[in-house]
C-alpha cells in the first residue's frame, strides 16, 4: 500500500517537474527570440503579495502599476512600444518572491515594478543585481533594498521618514511628551522607529514611553495605550500600517484618551477602510506624500479610473506604483530606449535615465532620483478634519 | 493599582474573545479527536457574512447573526462530510492535513469574494462601554456582552452535554467510538453535529470578535485561531470549563506581561507559561488525567 | 520473513532512494547543462533540497519516535540566524567559500542540536497532542526571540540587546549583524545545488542509518509501545532525546541552506513560523510517516505545486488548497485506498480475490 502511495508520488512529482522545466525552457525560446530582435513590446512585470495576510499592498501596487500601463498603452506606448503586463505573488516572503522574480523572467521579463515589501525586495535585488534588470520598487522601504545598482525606489526610506516626522514634531512643538508605538516584528514600522527616536533626541523632544506589538498580537492595544497614557504623552507616534491603525485608534477612543496621533504613509488608506468610523480619526495627523482625497486632477483622475477598475478608493501603494510605470517611461523616453534591447541595456538606460528625469506624480511633484537609487520628495503633513484631510501648515 | 486593575481588565476583555473561540475549538476536539485548524477561518467566513447581511443586505442585528450562524453551520456540515469525515480510520495526522487544506481554501475564497482591503465591523454590542473610577477604568460593552455570552455557550454547553440525549450520545463517541456504536449511537450523525454546533459557536465569536476589533480581512481569524487553540490546551483540552479557564488566563497573561515585562515579547512569554503549565500538569489546568492502559 | 531478508529489503529500499537522489541530481544537471532550463526552475533547486532535508528531519521525529513536532521551522531559523550571523563576520576576512560554508553548516547544526537538546528534555515527557502544543510555542518563542534581538560586534567583542540596536552602544567602526525584525541583509550567496545535494544525501543516510540501527529499532519499540520497552530496559527519554536532537540538528543545516541563498534573512510568519512547520508535517504526512523517499518526494512536489500554478493567478492559492485536500483524501481515505487497490487487482487481471499488496 505504502509503496504504490510512493509510486503515484514519485510519478506525479516527475510530471510536475517536466511541467515546470518545460514551461520555463517555452518562455525562455520565446524571451531570447525577442531579445534578437522581433519583438516590439515592453514587458514589465510586478509582484508582491497578492495572497496571505499582506495581500491588501500587494494587490494595490499590482493593480496601481496595471492601470499605469493599460493608461501608457491607450496614448501610444513608451518610445511607440506598447507595454505587456504580468503580475506574480510572493506572499510576503523573500524566497517566494525569487521564485515570483524568476517566473516573470521566464516570462521574459525586462524591467519589475515591485517587489511591494522590504524584505522580498532586498532578496529580490540582488538575483536581478546579477543580469542587471531594472527594478524599481514602488514600496520596498528599507535601506537596504536599493543597495544593488539596479534598484531605486518611489517611496521614502525608512529612516528618512522617521527622521523628517521627528523634525515635524518638533520643529511643530506639537508634544511635550512624546510616546511611539510601534510593530516590533515588522521592518518597515521598527526601521522608521529607530530613524525617529535617534532624530527625537537631537530636536529635544521628550520620549516618555516605547511601546510595541508584533504581527502576532495586533488585535488588543489597550495595555499599550494605558501605559502611554499613564506616562502622559500627548503626541503618540504611529509607524505602522491603518489596518491595525484602525483598532489603535477606535481602543484609544473608547478609553477615553485622546493625545495627537500622528502616522506615517502607510497610516494613509485609513478614511477609505470600507464602513470605517472617520469620526475616530478625527485630530490625527500624517506626513504622507500622497492623499487619495487631494484635489488636483491627476489624483482625481487617478482615483476615478482606480475605483472604476477595481472597485476601492486606492491606497498609496497603488498611487507608489502608479508613479514607478511612468518613471519608468519617463526614464526610457529620455534614454530613447528599445524594447529590442537587451535586459542588461535596458537596465543601463534605465539607471542612468532615472538620475536625469524629473517626475510630477501623485506622490509628489518635482520627483528626482540620485544615482543610489533613492528619491527626493517632500512629505506633506496633513490632519483628519470632519473626516478627510486637511494640509496642516 | 489602579493601573493593575485596568491591565487586568484589558486582559479579560481579550480573554473573553479567546475563551468564546476555544469552546468551539475544544468541543470539535473532545468529540471528534482531532485539532481543527480551519476553526479559525470558519470563524471569519461568519464575521464576513454578518458584515454584508448588515451593511449590504441591510438586515437588522439579530438577522445577520443568524445568517452567519446559519452559514457557519453548514459550512461546518459540508467540510465535515467532504473533507473529514472520508478519512475517518486513517491516521489521524491526515485530518490534521485536510484541515489545513481547508483552512487556505477558506482564507483564499475570502480574498477573491470580498477582496483584501479590509473591511471596519459595526459592532453588533449595544451596550455602552462603562466607566468606573473617574474614567480610569473603562469596560467596553463588546467585553460585557463577550462574557455574558461566554457563561450562556459554556453553561449550555454543559446542560447539552449531561442532560440531553444527543449529548450523552456525543460524550459517549468521545470516550470510545467501537463502544458508542455498539450501543446503537449514530456515530457519523453524531460527529457531524458536533461540526455543526462548534462552527455555530465560530459564527457567534466572529462576530464577537469583529464587535471588539473590528478589522475584518480574510485572515482575521487566523492568528485568534491560534491563541485560542493555546488557550483550549491550557485548559485541558475537551474540557468545556476549561476552555472559557484557558481563554480568560491567557487574555490576563497576555495584557499583564505587555504591561509589566515587554510588550515586544509578550507572545514568547504567554507561550512560555503554557509550557511551564503543560510540564507541571501535563493534560492542561482542567484536563482530564490520562492513565496510561498497559 | 526472517530477519535476513527483511535486512536485504530494508537495504535494496534504502539503495533505492539514494539512487532516485541521484538520479535526479544528475538530471537536473544536464537539463542546467542542455542551457534549456528555465530561471524558476533553477531558482527552485535549492529550495527544493531545503524542503527535503526538512521533511526528512522530521519524519525521523513523527515517523521513527510517533511524536508530532509543530516547531520544526524553530530550528530551521536557529541554523539560518546562527550561520548567516558567522557568515556575516566572516566576510572580507579572506576564508574561502567552501570552507566558510562548512563551517557555517557546522555551526548552525550544532546551534539546533543545542537548542533541540534543551527544548527535548522537557518536552519529551509530553505526549501527543501535548507535545505538539509545546512544540508549536517553542517555535513561536523562537520566531519572537529573534525579532527582538540585535547583535553586533565592535573591537570590543560581541553585544547583544533586547531593545534595539542603539542599546548595543557600538565603538566607531563596530557594526550591528541582527538587526532586530530587520534581520541580517547581505548574507554572501553561498548555497548551490551541489551542495544542496549533498546536504540531503548526508541527511538521508544519517536518518537511515538511526532508523535501521539498534537505537533505531529501540526508538520505534518505545513509540509501538513505551511501558513494554521500558520494561525490557530501554531508556525511552534518553533514546527520544537522541533522534528529537538529530532531527533538529538535520533541521538547522537545512537553515544554513536557507540563509545562504538569499540575500536577506528575517523571521516572518511565512518562513519561520508555526505555518512552515505545519507545511513541512504536511509533507511528511502526505509522503508516509516514517517513509523517508516518500517525505522527499512529497516534499518536492508540494513545494514545486505552487510555483507551477502560477498562470492560474488570483485562483492559484485556491486551487493548491483543493489540490492539497484531494491528494490527502487519495492518499489516506480508507475507502479510496480499498477502490484504488481493486482497481489496481483487477487491471493486474487478478481478481478480487488477489492476496492484498501490503
Amino acid at each position: 500500500m505504502k509503496k504504490q502511495s510512493s509510486m503515484l508520488l514519485a510519478a506525479a512529482m516527475l510530471l510536475s517537474l517536466t511541467a515546470c522545466a518545460s514551461s520555463g525552457a517555452k518562455s525562455e525560446s520565446t524571451a531570447s527570440e525577442k531579445a534578437a530582435g522581433g519583438s516590439a513590446k515592453w514587458k514589465i512585470g510586478a509582484e508582491g503579495p497578492l495572497s496571505g495576510g499582506a495581500a491588501v499592498y500587494g494587490n494595490a501596487v499590482a493593480n496601481g502599476a496595471e492601470l499605469a500601463v493599460k493608461e501608457i498603452n491607450e496614448k501610444g506606448g513608451i518610445n511607440g512600444y506598447q507595454i505587456e503586463f504580468k503580475k506574480a505573488d510572493d506572499e510576503h516572503d523573500q524566497e517566494k518572491a525569487v521564485n515570483a522574480f524568476n517566473s516573470l523572467k521566464d516570462w521574459g521579463m525586462q524591467v519589475l515594478v515591485g517587489p511591494t515589501t522590504s524584505a522580498p525586495t532586498i532578496a529580490v535585488g540582488s538575483e536581478a543585481e546579477a543580469d542587471n534588470l531594472f527594478v524599481l520598487t514602488p514600496t520596498g522601504s528599507a535601506v537596504e533594498c536599493t543597495a544593488p545598482k539596479n534598484v531605486f525606489r518611489v517611496c521614502f526610506s525608512d529612516p528618512a521618514q522617521g527622521t523628517k516626522s521627528a523634525q515635524y514634531i518638533g520643529e511643530h512643538k506639537l508634544g511635550k511628551k512624546v510616546g511611539v508605538l510601534y510593530d516590533s516584528s515588522d521592518v518597515y514600522s521598527s526601521g522608521i522607529r529607530d530613524a525617529f527616536v535617534e532624530e527625537a533626541k537631537k530636536q529635544g523632544i521628550e520620549l516618555t514611553e516605547d511601546q510595541q506589538f508584533t504581527a502576532d498580537s495586533n488585535k488588543d492595544f489597550s495595555t499599550q495605550l494605558q501605559k502611554l497614557r499613564d506616562a502622559g504623552a500627548d503626541l503618540v507616534f504611529l509607524p505602522f500600517y491603518y489596518t491595525e491603525a484602525a483598532l489603535v485608534l477606535k481602543q484609544a477612543n473608547t478609553m477615553g484618551y485622546k493625545p495627537i496621533f500622528f502616522g506615517c504613509d502607510g497610516m494613509d488608506g485609513l478614511l477609505d477602510v470600507e464602513n470605517f468610523d472617520s469620526s475616530l480619526a478625527e485630530g490625527l495627523m500624517l506626513l504622507t506624500p500622497y492623499s487619495a482625497d487631494a484635489e488636483d486632477e491627476r489624483t482625481k483622475n487617478f482615483v476615478k479610473s482606480y475605483e472604476a477598475q477595481y472597485g476601492d478608493t486606492p491606497i498609496q501603494f497603488a498611487a507608489d506604483a502608479y508613479d514607478a510605470v511612468y518613471a519608468i517611461k519617463a526614464a526610457a523616453e529620455k534614454e530613447d530606449l528599445k524594447p529590442s534591447l537587451s535586459v542588461s541595456e535596458i537596465g543601463d538606460g534605465l539607471e542612468k535615465g532615472m538620475t536625469e528625469i524629473q517626475l510630477d506624480g501623485l506622490t509628489g511633484s518635482g520627483m528626482r532620483w540620485s544615482a543610489e537609487g533613492d528619491v527626493d520628495k517632500e512629505p506633506k503633513a496633513v490632519r483628519v478634519e470632519n473626516g478627510s484631510y486637511v494640509s496642516a501648515e | 493599582m489602579m493601573s493593575f486593575f485596568s491591565y487586568l481588565l484589558n486582559g479579560i476583555s481579550l480573554g473573553a474573545v479567546y475563551a468564546i473561540i476555544a469552546l468551539g475549538y475544544t468541543m470539535v476536539y473532545g468529540i471528534a479527536k482531532m485539532l481543527n485548524f480551519a476553526h479559525g477561518d470558519i470563524l471569519m467566513l461568519g464575521a464576513y457574512t454578518a458584515f454584508i447581511a448588515f451593511n449590504s443586505l441591510g438586515l437588522p442585528i439579530p438577522a445577520s447573526a443568524l445568517l452567519a450562524v446559519i452559514v457557519c453551520t453548514l459550512t461546518g456540515i459540508l467540510t465535515e462530510r467532504i473533507a473529514y469525515k472520508p478519512l475517518r480510520g486513517a491516521n489521524s495526522l491526515a485530518v490534521l492535513i485536510t484541515a489545513i487544506g481547508v483552512s487556505y481554501l477558506l482564507q483564499n475564497l475570502a480574498l477573491l469574494i470580498f477582496g483584501a482591503n479590509p473591511k471596519s465591523f459595526q459592532s453588533f454590542i449595544p451596550i455602552k462601554p462603562l466607566h468606573l473610577a473617574g474614567g480610569a477604568l473603562t469596560i467596553p460593552g463588546e467585553t460585557i456582552a463577550t462574557i455574558l455570552t461566554g457563561l450562556i455557550v459554556a453553561a449550555g454547553l454543559l446542560l447539552f452535554v449531561h442532560r440531553t440525549k444527543a449529548g450523552q450520545a456525543m460524550l459517549a463517541v468521545s470516550e470510545d467510538k467501537g463502544a458508542a456504536t455498539l450501543m446503537g449511537v449514530n456515530v457519523n450523525a453524531t460527529i457531524a453535529m458536533t461540526f455543526a454546533i462548534g462552527s455555530a459557536l465560530a459564527a457567534v465569536a466572529g462576530i464577537l470578535l469583529c464587535s471588539a476589533y473590528p478589522s475584518l480581512t480574510p485572515t482575521t481569524g487566523a492568528m485568534p485561531g491560534i491563541k485560542a487553540f493555546v488557550a483550549a490546551v491550557l485548559g485541558g483540552i475537551g474540557s468545556i470549563p476549561g476552555a472559557f479557564l484557558g481563554g480568560v488566563i491567557l487574555g490576563i497573561l497576555e495584557n499583564l506581561s505587555k504591561a509589566y515585562i515587554s510588550s515586544k515579547l509578550s507572545d514568547a512569554i504567554v507561550f512560555s507559561v503554557l509550557i511551564l503549565v503543560l510540564l507541571v500538569k501535563p493534560s492542561g489546568i482542567l484536563g482530564k488525567k490520562i492513565t496510561e492502559k498497559v | 520473513m526472517n530477519g535476513n531478508g527483511r535486512r536485504k529489503k530494508i537495504f535494496q529500499s534504502d539503495m533505492a532512494s539514494y539512487a532516485m537522489i541521484l538520479a535526479a541530481y544528475l538530471a537536473a544537471e544536464l537539463f542546467l547543462r542542455s542551457g534549456a532550463a528555465g530561471s524558476l526552475f533553477k531558482g527552485l533547486l535549492v529550495p527544493l533540497c531545503i524542503y527535503s532535508i526538512m521533511a526528512l528531519s522530521l519524519n525521523l521525529v513523527v515517523g521513527i519516535s510517533g511524536e508530532l513536532s509543530l516547531g520544526h521551522a524553530g530550528f530551521m531559523c536557529i541554523g539560518a540566524f546562527s550561520s548567516a550571523s558567522f557568515s556575516m563576520l566572516m566576510k572580507g576576512q579572506g576564508l574561502p567559500n567552501g570552507l566558510c560554508l562548512f563551517l557555517a553548516i557546522v555551526i548552525g547544526a550544532l546551534s539546533a542540536a543545542v537548542f533541540g537538546f534543551l527544548i527535548g528534555i522537557p518536552v519529551l515527557r509530553l505526549k501527543g497532542d501535548y507535545l505538539a502544543i509545546v512544540t508549536l510555542a517553542f517555535g513561536e518563542i523562537i520566531k519572537n526571540l529573534i525579532n527582538a534581538l540585535y547583535f553586533g560586534v565592535d573591537e570590543r567583542g560581541a553585544h547583544f540587546s533586547l531593545k534595539d540596536g542603539a542599546a548595543l552602544k557600538l565603538a566607531g567602526g563596530g557594526r550591528i549583524i541582527i538587526k532586530g525584525a530587520q534581520g541580517i541583509t547581505g548574507t554572501p550567496k553561498l548555497s548551490n545545488f551541489t551542495v544542496g545535494i549533498i546536504l540531503l544525501l548526508l541527511s538521508l543516510f544519517l536518518v537511515l542509518r538511526l532508523m535501521n540501527s539498534r537505537t533505531g529499532r529501540a526508538i520505534a519499540a518505545v513509540r509501538d509501545n513505551r511501558i513494554a520497552a521500558e520494561s525490557i530496559g530501554l531508556d525511552a527519554a534518553r533514546l527520544k532525546l537522541l533522534a528529537f536532537t538529530i532531527s533538529a540538528a538535520i533541521a538547522g543545516a537545512a537553515g544554513v541552506l536557507y540563509a545562504h541563498n538569499l540575500s536577506s534573512l528575517q523571521a516572518l510568519p511565512k518562513n519561520f513560523g508555526y505555518n512552515q512547520s505545519i507545511m513541512i508535517l504536511v509533507f511528511v504526512v502526505l509522503g508516509g510517516i516514517g517513509n523517508m523517499r516518500g517525505s522527499v518526494i512529497a516534499a518536492v512536489l508540494l513545494t514545486l505545486l505552487p510555483e507551477l500554478l502560477r498562470s492560474l493567478n488570483d485562483y492559484r492559492m485556491l486551487i493548491y488548497a483543493v489540490v492539497l485536500i484531494l491528494m490527502m483524501l487519495f492518499t489516506s481515505s480508507p475507502s479510496f485506498l480499498s477502490f484504488r487497490r481493486e482497481l489496481l487487482l483487477r487491471l493486474r487481471g487478478r481478481g478480487k480475490d488477489g492476496r492484498e499488496v501490503s
